[in-house]
């Protein structure tokens, strides 16, 4: 018998989520329904929770979700985001027993059991987020209740890893470079797969990249090469790329010092395009520092203002960490804003062709106000390679 | 951007009275926009007929005018007002229709108005089926196959192309009247043919069905700068094919994935910008194929609407509010998010509940009426309740209803599935009726599979889940004892919404015996935040709702306090004007620096908009979740007497409950409701009643009704609204009515009063502080007794009786009020049958009549009411008992449009939905200014058809006489023409029902060759069917009568008004006396004590 159908037969199994400054929650346990640790966090999307179980950013964390019913829509082959679930564990307040909607293939639960995520279902999820909210982001591990030894489990709560100096991105990138030529990005009004039309050649760094910015670039005409993270400078230019394009990624961005010497040594030689960690990434190149947040960004509600044209995009967001705005060199300029708490959303460098946002323009999920910036970075590809000729 | 300042003053069109379709929704926002406008610094001026509203309140805007909504009056306060600009958003499609005629007609542009938040291309693009669908052809977006008729034979052949079933919906109408869906081609024929009467413009749309899927709407707003913003998702729970008004909705939407939702907002976007709608709220609707993922789009409103008050409720986020300043030229980035105060409006909410909404139908009312819903829409209110999941505030709405329900009840004896066959339940389950949801539980207890019941009904799998969930869990539930059950079960039960009144049913207890277990349990709710964010940010504005689970989040303070206990959803018997009462007394509370608290679960009201009260618990009114939040808030007071009966039914329990009650002592209530006790007080007093007698079974009633001889009134008791309640004639009309007034109310006694034939009824509201009364205002019916209050037009002051009558009838009110010990408000009934007075009625609690006393005196006395009640005395020097104006008559309207089958005559039963205000100069220029408001004024100069019962043919013989005076042609029937005729008349034409006579009626009516119906009808003869030419009065729009009283104040009006009817219009403040010339009015304030300052 399959170990989740055996699971299920079980009946429920109570479970504890314990916080590193030992506050603990009680729930049920579903899923994998084995112990998970990470750093907890919640995202307010109301919809879009298999994008963020496969979304790399998320590695080592703990995801609560805010809206109380998840899984209404079950799962299918369509919505990942990346070739795994990534999400140390999975915290909602209902998880649905029925799946409806015509794409799904298999329901929610059997989905995360058959990929082994563990979820804490039935607690106070909005006790927990107002904790998260007032505290910050707190490790914390899941664990079943039976037997507990609560103390064993506060002091191993306590001295789990904290994300500053965490170096996440290369423990979720890829060990080979491939090559990406799919195109009909998730939410595209005309549906279906497109291939790459090959028009420019562009170079992804994989510090957890997630597919619908891969399918975003084909889409405007790339042909996608992904590399892993630690890819010098020199291996990247070998490929006379058009373009070179920084991903997301989980963590801390500052130990992932490789990456941020390479972007350093392709800064002005080629274009640059970052998005969440890629854009931290390109702005320690650029000689700013990043700070963690309290309880970082995770939603698809953020509004973002675009300080070039005044006009607001609601944006996917997913990260931790931000840039400090006053380390910024004098050759950046930030282009955008949050208007939830003002810090920077978005920079480009005003001497080399580099621009950056802290947001997933790729969506996926969250809404597509933001994908102008794929242009944005044809465009810039184009003007480099008129340069060039 | 910053605000405009090229704009100084803004005029705001309301929605005018309540009607099915556009209710008080549009008060709340209508309310929002005009403080939303105000606090920016413009000079508002409002047009609304309906005085019911809080947004008419004579302090909230500069100039109100509680004036007909029509061009004619429009263009009268333009002028005079000479607004720089008009919004015409928040008034439904009444306010949005009037903006159009102002500008088609050239008015706006002579005097420089600008039309703000939304443009005339915009709404013509958005309104006009075809513009629409050219729109959305455009952006590739499919809608249901469908083309515009103008003809039935047009409509035919369409449907010959779509197929059937086929939607039929008439242009430019709101709630879909006269709507429907064809399933074969002779319900198409006679749906055509009223659809293509109830368009203003005669044209319909002939339409693909998309049956079965599943139903969406977004909630978008768009700023001058195009930033665009979704608030809220809902999603229906009955698929295609019912008004969405109708369905159960819920939101944010449950069964889409991010890439279906995100589609859908793509394309709102699109919509919004290709319509043009350049700044404000949208709402757009989406059908969505459950097989594969199709969408259609079905239609946009370029304006607030009730969902926008719904996901405005849901949400938290005002969008009337941020819409009104989105029109005056800021974006959303520049607004704060009220809530959070931190973050700015340009986001789109996140919730971590679960909101539901359910419709609420007054189909007893309409008996002749079936009960199936359709596309257009039919229910008068609805309640919204909020859980943390969707099984809690579905059963939370569910008790919200007033219908008796404590959750999914099953039925009883003729209605259970039981006593039917398998057929029967399989219609119940798939048509959609208001009890669907429960006979889908019902066929759940009886073992059908979600399969079939999803292939029956198109709900969707995830709700059907739902529901069976509760049914498996109710059964758990029965098995049960009160002593086995432990805590977390009973937190679990209570988690999913299921009320100790429920549980109690399931384990056959008694209510307080399950509530004292749970509390030996400790298993109490709490309370959360609705914060527009789901906890991401800090919410300062305290707006709750109660769950079971650990944190609470609403801190009581220790300030002194008083809980308002609201009216519920809305229903035909109570309405809007007693949530506007509820408002003043949280006005009043918080300006006598008590904290209000606000207890209520409509989502269209004004007081459950999060900042008139200190705080808001979005609540069930019932015993447990009202008797909750006292424990957690421990207020001082409860106020009970403004809320209609919704509140005074909990007055037992709570004073039970030891719970003070502010204002008038629960025995007081219990001596006017008590027969007994009422008859002691009547004989104490030395008052008039007029003889009665009760009864329990048919055989007394039988030998009562001899004794006190017919015709007699019988009613049941405990009912609001004269519900079941008529005027029986002769013995053998008995039985009939007695089993309906048993069936109404069947744990009491069946009541049979001697019925005052011909007596002239008046409403009184007195204001008493427990040692003083004064009478506040005093109203004379215009409809005689035997017509319910709440439908009877009335004047203030009365116009007909003499001075010492009222006096008398003034002098009794007090001595009543005194006695019983009132304080508050209290309203007594009278009816006067020569010369002499006789005491009909009285509650010791605001009436339905105390917004439109408060608007005719300009005193607001919900207000003072709660002033009194919270210890002050009565001060009459604060309190203006003088009229306005010398005349101000209110109008009501119904519903009969709507429910085809019922007669529009009247009778002791109410079935008005709204009402609207005729203020002037004489009671007559008020009268027909009211008749106007309510659309019952003569269109044009034409035939008047005559037809009436033998005792009322005298009395049409001088109004024929004025009426040919008038250069009316006069119409009759074979009876009437002959007593016309005897008397002295001439030329008047015989007119048949007769299809083969000369001159049809039918046939006039529709060549609009007949501008106003008299006709009167015994009401045993008032069982029609829908062809009948009273129907078709409605499906033409003629103005009619259907009672002598009002045909003569009706034709003493047009008389006295003569052709011009040149009519002052004036606002609150501002009344323009007699003789003060239309043009150059002065303002002529009238101080409180009535006189005119210069």
């Amino acid at each position: 018998m399959p170990r989740h159908k055996y699971l299920r037969r079980h009946g429920l199994m109570e479970g504890l989520l314990v916080l590193s400054n030992g506050r603990i929650f009680k729930g049920r346990l579903r899923g994998a329904r084995q112990e998970a640790a990470g750093e907890v966090i919640f995202n307010t999307s109301l919809t879009g929770y298999q994008e963020i179980l496969t979304d790399p950013s998320y590695a080592g964390q703990i995801v609560t979700m805010t809206y109380p019913h998840i899984g209404n829509y079950g799962s299918n082959n369509e919505d990942p985001e990346s070739r795994k679930l990534f999400v140390g564990g999975f915290i909602v307040k209902e998880l649905s027993r029925v799946t409806s909607n015509w794409r799904s293939t298999e329901s929610l639960e059997d989905y995360l059991v058959r990929n082994d995520i563990t979820v804490l279902e039935g607690l106070d999820t909005r006790a927990l987020v107002i904790a998260l909210r007032d505290e910050g982001s707190l490790p914390g591990l899941i664990a079943p209740a039976e037997g507990a030894d609560l103390e064993a489990l506060r002091s191993k709560a306590a001295q789990l890893p904290r994300m500053e100096g965490r170096n996440l991105a290369q423990d979720v990138s890829i060990d080979k470079a491939y090559l990406w030529d799919k195109g009909g990005k998730n939410g595209s009004r005309s549906g279906g797969e497109t291939s790459a039309r090959g028009l420019f050649k562009v170079v992804a760094y994989d510090f957890g990249i997630k597919h619908n910015i891969l399918r975003s670039l084909v889409d405007k005409g790339a042909q996608v090469e992904v590399v892993p993270f630690d890819t010098s400078a020199r291996e990247v230019l070998d490929r006379n790329p058009d373009g070179v394009f920084l991903s997301n990624g989980p963590g801390d961005p500052e130990p992932v010092s490789q990456a941020i010497e390479s972007v350093r040594e392709l800064l002005g030689k080629v274009p640059l395009f970052g998005i969440c960690l890629g854009h931290q990434i390109l702005g320690l190149a650029l000689g700013g520092k990043s700070y963690k947040l309290k309880f970082g960004h995770h939603g698809a509600n953020h509004p973002v203002k675009d300080l070039a044209t005044g006009k607001i995009e609601i944006t996917s967001q997913n990260h931790g960490f931000a840039l400090r705005e006053e380390s910024l060199p004098a050759g950046v300029r930030v282009t955008h804003r949050s208007l939830n708490d003002n810090t920077v959303e978005g920079m480009e460098s005003l001497e080399h062709p580099a621009f950056s946002v802290q947001y997933h323009p790729e969506a996926a999920p969250g809404p597509h106000d933001s994908q102008y910036l794929f242009d944005r970075f044809v465009k810039m590809m184009e003007a480099h390679r008129a340069q060039k000729d | 951007m910053p605000k405009r300042e090229d704009i100084k003053t803004i005029l705001i069109i309301g929605s005018g009275p309540i009607v099915i379709g556009q209710a008080c929704e549009f008060d709340y926002s209508g309310t929002q926009a005009c403080r939303a406008l105000k606090e920016e610094g413009y000079r508002v001026v409002l047009v609304n007929s309906n005085p019911a509203t809080i947004m008419t309140d004579p302090d909230l805007v500069d100039a109100t005018y509680i004036e007909p909504m029509t061009a004619e009056s429009l263009e009268a306060v333009i002028k005079r007002e000479k607004p720089n600009a008009v919004l015409p958003t928040m008034g439904g499609q009444t306010a949005l229709n009037l903006a159009l005629e102002l500008h088609d007609s050239g008015v706006l542009e002579r005097y420089g108005v600008e039309m703000i938040g939304a443009n005339v291309t915009a709404i013509r693009k958005a309104e006009d089926r075809e513009l629409f669908r050219q729109a959305m052809n455009r952006l590739n977006i499919r809608m249901p196959r469908s083309s515009i008729a103008k003809s039935l034979a047009d409509a035919e052949r369409i449907a010959g192309d779509v197929g059937l079933p086929t939607i039929i919906r008439p242009s430019f109408t709101l709630g879909g009247t006269g709507g429907g869906v064809a399933n074969t081609m002779e319900e198409l024929r006679d749906i055509v043919r009223l659809a293509l009467a109830a368009s203003p413009i005669h044209e319909i749309l002939v339409e693909e069905s998309a049956l079965g899927w599943k139903e969406y709407e977004l909630e978008v707003m768009r700023d001058c700068k195009d930033n665009v913003v979704i608030i809220c998702s809902i999603e229906n729970l009955d698929p295609m094919g019912l008004h969405t008004g109708d369905s159960i909705t819920v939101a944010p939407a449950q069964t889409l994935t991010d890439r279906e939702y995100q589609h859908l907002r793509d394309l709102s976007i699109e919509v919004i910008r290709e319509i043009g709608v350049d700044t404000g709220g949208s709402n757009i609707q989406f059908a969505v194929n459950p097989k594969n993922g199709d969408v259609i789009i079905i239609e946009m409103n370029p304006r607030v609407s009730r969902s926008s008050a719904l996901a405005s409720k849901a949400t938290g986020f005002p969008i009337a509010k941020i819409a009104a300043k989105l029109a005056v030229g800021y974006t959303l980035d520049e607004l704060p998010n009220d809530i959070t105060r931190k973050t700015p409006a340009s986001f789109e909410p996140s919730i971590d509940y679960v909101v539901t909404k359910i419709p609420r139908f007054t189909f007893e009312k309409f008996p002749q009426s079936d009960n199936h819903l359709s596309t257009q829409m039919k229910s008068v209110g609805e309640v919204m309740a909020i859980g943390r999941v969707f099984k809690e505030s579905l059963q939370k709405a569910l008790r919200s209803m007033e219908t008796g329900l404590t959750g999914l009840n099953g039925f009883q004896g003729g209605d259970a599935p039981l006593a039917h066959d398998e057929e029967w339940l399989m219609d119940k389950v798939a048509r959609a009726t208001p009890e669907r949801l429960r006979y889908l539980a019902e066929a759940m207890r009886q073992g059908w599979p979600d399969e079939r019941l999803h292939e029956l009904s198109a709900i969707d799998p995830w709700f059907l889940g739902q529901i069976r969930d509760l049914v498996e869990e109710e059964r758990r539930i029965e098995g049960k004892k009160l002593e086995e059950l432990d805590a977390a079960e009973l937190k679990h039960w209570k988690g999913w919404g299921f009320s100790d009144a429920r549980l109690a049913q399931l384990m056959g207890v008694r209510e307080h015996q399950v509530s004292a277990r749970r509390y030996e349990l400790g298993v109490r709710p709490v309370f959360k935040k609705v914060d527009t964010c789901a906890a991401e940010f800090e919410a300062s504005t305290p707006y709750f709702y109660s769950t079971y689970e650990e944190e609470n989040e609403s801190q009581s303070s220790t300030r002194k306090k008083a809980l308002i206990l609201g009216s519920g959803p809305n229903r035909i018997g109570q309405g809007i004007e007693f949530d506007y009462c509820c408002v003043h007394a949280s006005l009043a509370l918080r300006e006598e620096g008590w904290e209000s608290i606000m207890v209520n679960c409509n989502p269209e009201t004004v007081s459950t908009d999060y900042d008139i009260s200190d705080r808001l618990y979005f609540e069930p009114i019932t015993f447990e979740d009202v008797m909750e939040i006292i424990r957690l808030e421990k207020p001082d007071g409860v106020i009970i007497q403004l809320g209609g009966q919704t509140p005074l039914k909990l007055a037992k329990s709570l004073e039970r409950a030891g719970v003070p009650v502010l204002g008038t002592p629960y025995d007081s209530i219990d001596r006017t409701e008590d027969r007994e006790r009422f008859a002691a007080l009547v004989d104490k007093l030395g008052l008039n009643q007029p003889a009665n007698a009760m009864a329990t079974s048919l055989e007394q009633a039988r030998e009562k009704a001899a004794r006190l001889g017919y015709p007699v009134m019988v009613r049941p008791s405990y009912v609001l609204g004269g519900r079941a309640m008529v005027v029986v004639e002769s013995e053998d009309q008995l039985e009939g009515f007695f089993n309906e007034a048993v069936k109404a109310s069947p744990e009491h006694p069946v009541l049979i009063d001697k019925f005052l034939k011909g007596a002239i009824e008046l409403d009184v509201d007195v204001l008493a502080d427990g040692s003083q009364a004064l009478v506040a205002g005093m109203m004379e019916h215009i409809e005689l007794a035997g017509v319910h209050s709440g439908d009877s037009a009335c004047s203030l002051p009365p116009f007909s009786l003499p001075e010492d009558i009222l006096e008398e009838v003034g002098r009794q009110a007090i001595a009543l009020a005194l006695e019983t010990r009132v304080v508050g408000l209290m309203n007594a009934q009278f009816a006067v049958q020569e010369k002499k007075v006789y005491l009909i009625e009285v509650n010791p609690r605001a009436s339905r009549t105390v917004p439109f006393v408060s608007k005719a005196v300009g005193t607001p006395l919900a207000k003072e009411a709660t002033r009194l009640m919270i210890g002050h005395p009565l001060d009459p020097g604060r309190i203006n008992t003088k009229p306005l104006v010398p005349y101000a008559v209110k109008e009501t309207v119904f519903p009969f449009a709507k429910f085809p089958g019922s007669d529009l005559t009247l009778g002791p039963e109410m079935k008005s939905t709204g009402e609207v205000m005729g203020r002037g100069a004489s009671f007559h220029e008020a009268f027909l200014k009211s008749q106007i408001a309510a659309s019952n004024g003569l269109r044009g100069v034409g035939g008047v058809f005559m037809g009436v019962i033998d005792e009322d043919k005298s009395a049409m013989v001088p109004l024929a006489r004025s009426l040919i005076g008038l250069g009316y042609s006069i119409l009759a029937t074979p009876g009437t023409r002959r007593a016309l005729l005897q008397n002295g008349l001439q030329d008047v034409t015989e007119v048949s029902l007769n299809p083969g006579h000369e001159n049809n009626l039918y046939r006039l009516m529709a060549a609009e060759s007949v501008a106003l119906v008299i006709n009167t009808t015994l009401p045993h003869k008032r069982t029609i069917d829908p062809g009948h030419f009273r129907r078709l009065v409605l499906t033409y729009g003629i103005a009619y009568c259907t009672t002598i009283q009002a045909a003569r104040a009706l034709v003493q009006a047009l008389e006295a008004m003569g052709r011009e009817r040149k009519f002052t219009y004036s606002s609150l403040k501002g009344y323009a006396g007699e003789g003060a010339g239309q043009e150059e009015v002065q303002a002529v304030r009238v101080a409180p004590d009535g006189e005119q300052l210069i």
